[in-house]
């Protein structure tokens, strides 16, 4: 039935170019009322640029856009929101000082006698979440909740406007299990009030889990639309990144080899931080991937911080090669060898209208200290190597940073921490927003500095991932340690269990 | 052939320093058309004379000016407190110099409470100083630096006219004259300060990597710290720097009016100087700076000004008049603004 219903949207023959890319080129999309249609592709596989065409962002280059039999260019996003298009971006795009029924109701606040009707406006703002299952204080700033329910906030804020068509870029990318049910939940009740639903998310399970759709880019053009019943995921992977993958590659490379003797190049003892970790010790040998399992909100950012000196902790003792250091600030843990990829990368990471030469060389010439810079030549040789041995996507060295998909902005930090040649690199989240093709690069590429001599710590919510990566697992639980696994105790199944029995 | 002549022109036009030179040069444009004499340049007593060199000539202080608050402005911050150093600079120099006329035998005698040099490097340094109270305001107790400086722009004058007591100095020391005043092999000899000083911070900017971590900090504060920038100390540095500049502006408007008054030398000059700032290409939110840009900028509003009283623009106006020239730049610089103006048939060309 559903293939004889007449498509809600449909855009045609869509190209959009940047200087020096193509990032879209004829590329075909529909969308059905009560479908979820996954749109799925490598980082710069054109999604995002897809989304921002049909919001209004990006103005095409050429193509048409059909939203229920009629032609229509959305010239911004506020356009094709009033259109019926909603999105929820990626990176939360709210205001975190305002309260949450503001930054619901913002823009369109429910007026009485010619004032903001403050009963009403909170009052809805509750309903709207009550419709997500979620009961908060709606008067409290929204910095006050965490990401997850930050971006259940977006969600209700693009799902109360009279939406036909609703995007949701990554919406679950920041978001626990059972957070992610809760959405789904949400998501297929919408599905059957009559929604075209457009998902975007590098969970292939999660795809699966919800969509009945799938269309498929690869480096900026259209490689097919598929139901979902007719594309297995073995099939959807190799179409994404076009070639035929072996599923065993980057399978965990002789654990047990993992530098098991040998003292350790980093060591926490006691550490502590009102607020972030109660007391915790952890112990990273040269060669060695520990991992940090825990749900959202468990205290692994804040551990990473801790040990980064982004944060510093009110008590207990930090040992780089056994001898005492005190990691009050980035500075002083970087002169000690120590890179850390944060979780945010918007925020923490890149810097945005700096070139890919500048954002890559930054901390190793901060490290230098300003008075003995890196000749530009330097620069580009240093730039050069990275953008070529982490194939970052990018016109050139002297591209704006910020110009970069995700993932390959990931990189570009990645590629800045690898110049700085550092003994022990923190990743927070370092495949988070990425694809499959690139998440499996950067495993890849964490075990061959591992077996290179460098300590690491790799934070991920993928427990997939941290299993396949690492040969010991310290397990966290709302901000406590409460366990550390080795051997042939690393495996989702056993890391589950910990956090669930503690 | 036409593509690569409109490859040209688009490389041409996307550059920073395009729109300044080209508004500056529309100024001079216009004086060669309707001002008489503005390009008559003689050599008189052995000196350059005409309305060109005036022009440099009078726009020295605030191209100094320029050139501190662009690497300010450059970190996201802001300096108003500009003018207020440059009443402190020359309410120093004059002090020290001192303001009394001596006449030996009915004949003036050139005497000098301190040596000269030492007086102006005193002056140099008690600006510093007062960079760097914004600094230390602004980059450890965390204020914002608009208001951190405002407090100086209050506090600054108060403080000149605690130096000079309250009263306008004189200065009768003729050697003192030459700084703002004189000329060395023929051009003005402020002139060559200006040059020496954006060479200096051209150098220890681009040469070493001062000038890439103030851009980092400007555009993104947190993730520069997660570098390992010093932010704090590179904030102190700059802010430092920037008073210096106005201290050595100030140095040549006291010498140019050859007395210090605490309460008007370099009144509303930190406006003129975020104007040439932000028409040379630096953004007001920090990051890419452009130190020869702001040089161009200055010249534009000292070139309009000059314009304006040539052509005989009634007093009255002369503000508006020049608001909308500044204006009108400002709104070519857009590349938004242009785009609306002239469509996007740039991009379709290419």
């Amino acid at each position: 039935m559903e293939s004889e219903a007449l498509p809600i949207l449909e855009m045609k023959g869509i190209s959009i170019e940047f200087p020096g890319v193509k990032a879209l080129q004829r590329v075909d999309f529909r969308m059905f009322p009560g479908e979820v249609h996954a749109l799925m592709g490598q980082n710069g596989a054109g999604k995002s640029t897809l989304i921002k065409a049909l919001t209004g962002v990006n103005p095409l280059d050429a193509g048409t856009i059909t939203l229920m039999g009629q032609g229509i260019v959305p010239g911004s996003p506020l356009e094709a929101q009033q259109l019926g298009i909603s999105t929820v971006y990626q990176e939360v795009n709210l205001c975190p000082n305002l309260t949450v029924a503001e930054n619901i109701y913002i823009g369109r606040q429910p007026m009485r006698f010619g004032r903001i009707d403050w009963k009403k406006l909170n009052g809805d703002a509750k309903a709207a979440l009550a419709k997500l299952n979620i009961d908060i204080d709606v008067t409290q700033p929204l910095a006050t909740y965490s990401v997850a329910i930050q971006q259940m906030v977006a969600i209700a804020r693009a799902l109360d406007v009279s939406a036909k068509v609703l995007i949701l870029d990554e919406p679950t990318s920041s978001l626990d299990e059972n957070e992610v049910a809760l959405l789904f939940a949400v998501l297929r009740r919408l599905r059957a009030e009559g929604l075209a639903i457009l998902f975007v998310t590098h969970f292939l399970d999660q795809t699966y889990q919800l969509s009945d759709r799938i269309t498929v880019l690869r480096n900026g053009e259209l490689v097919g639309e598929f139901k979902v019943a007719e594309l297995p995921k073995l099939a959807l992977i190799e179409k994404m990144i076009g070639k035929e993958v072996d599923l065993n590659t980057g399978q965990k490379v002789a654990a047990a080899g993992a530098g098991a003797a040998g003292p350790a190049c980093f060591e926490a003892d006691d550490v502590a931080r009102k607020g972030a970790m109660l007391p915790f010790g952890l112990k990273i040998r040269a060669g060695e991937i520990l991992g940090l399992a825990g749900l959202l909100g468990s205290g692994r950012t804040e551990t990473a911080r801790l040990l980064f000196g982004a944060d510093k902790a009110d008590q207990g003792v930090m040992k780089i090669n056994g001898s005492k250091v005190s990691l009050n600030s980035p500075r002083i843990a970087i002169r000690h060898g120590i890179g850390f990829c944060p979780e945010d990368r918007k925020t923490d990471g890149i810097i945005g209208e700096l070139t890919v030469r500048e954002n890559i060389i930054l901390a190793l010439q901060a490290n230098r200290g300003a008075f003995r810079r890196l000749s530009g030549k330097r620069q580009e040789e240093i730039a050069d190597r990275y953008i070529r041995m982490l194939d970052i996507k990018t016109s050139g060295p002297e591209q704006a940073a910020g110009k970069l998909s995700g993932g390959n902005q990931q990189k570009v930090i990645l590629a800045r921490w690898l110049a700085t040649d550092p003994r022990f690199l923190i990743l927070d989240e370092p495949t988070r927003g990425i694809d499959v093709g690139a998440k499996a690069e950067i495993m890849d590429l964490v075990q061959s500095l591992a077996k290179d001599g460098m300590a690491l710590l790799f934070i991920s919510s993928e427990l997939e991932e941290v299993v396949r990566c690492c040969s010991r697992v310290a397990v966290l639980r709302d901000r406590v340690k409460i366990a550390e696994l080795d051997g042939a105790a690393v495996d989702e199944h056993t890391i589950l269990q910990t956090i669930a029995k503690g | 052939m036409l593509k690569s002549e409109t490859t040209l022109f688009r490389k041409l036009t996307g550059a920073k320093l395009f729109w300044p030179l080209l508004a500056l040069a529309l100024l001079l444009l216009f004086n060669l058309v309707f001002t008489k004499g503005f390009f008559h340049v003689e050599i008189r007593g052995g000196h350059l004379y005409g309305s060109l060199v005036d022009v440099l000539n009078r726009a020295a202080p605030l191209m100094l000016i320029s050139i501190g608050l662009t690497l300010v402005i450059a970190t996201s911050g802001i300096d108003i407190s500009v003018g207020a150093v440059v009443a402190i600079s020359g309410a120093l120099v004059a002090t020290l110099i001192g303001g009394t006329l001596v006449l030996k035998d009915g004949v003036q005698t050139y005497v000098t409470l301190v040596p000269m040099s030492v007086a102006i490097v005193a002056a140099i340094l008690v600006s510093g100083l007062a960079g760097l109270w914004n600094g230390l305001l602004v980059s450890r107790v965390g204020m914002q630096p608009i208001v951190a400086t405002l407090i100086l722009i209050v506090a600054g004058r108060g403080v000149a006219q605690l130096i000079t007591s309250g009263q306008i100095i004189t200065i009768y020391y003729k050697p003192y004259f030459f700084v703002g005043n004189g000329f060395l092999l023929g051009i003005p000899f402020s002139l060559y300060i200006v040059l020496a000083v954006l060479l200096f911070t051209l150098l220890v900017t681009r040469r070493t990597a001062l000038g890439l971590f103030i851009e980092s900090i400007g555009i993104n504060p947190r993730a520069s710290r997660m570098t390992g920038i010093n932010a704090k100390n590179l904030l102190l540095l700059v802010y430092t720097f920037c008073a210096m500049c106005a201290g050595i502006a100030g140095l040549i408007v006291c010498s140019n009016v050859k007395s210090a008054d605490g309460n008007n030398a370099g009144l509303f000059f930190e406006l003129d100087a975020i104007l040439a700032v932000v028409l040379g290409g630096t953004p007001m939110t920090g990051g890419k700076f452009y130190l020869v840009g702001s040089i161009v900028g200055a010249l534009i509003i000292q070139t309009l000004t000059t314009t304006i009283y040539s052509i005989g623009v009634p007093p009255e106006i002369t503000l508006v008049v020049k608001a909308v020239v500044v204006f009108l730049v400002m709104m070519f610089q857009s590349e938004t603004f242009r785009k609306a103006v002239f469509g996007r048939s740039g991009k379709q060309v290419a």
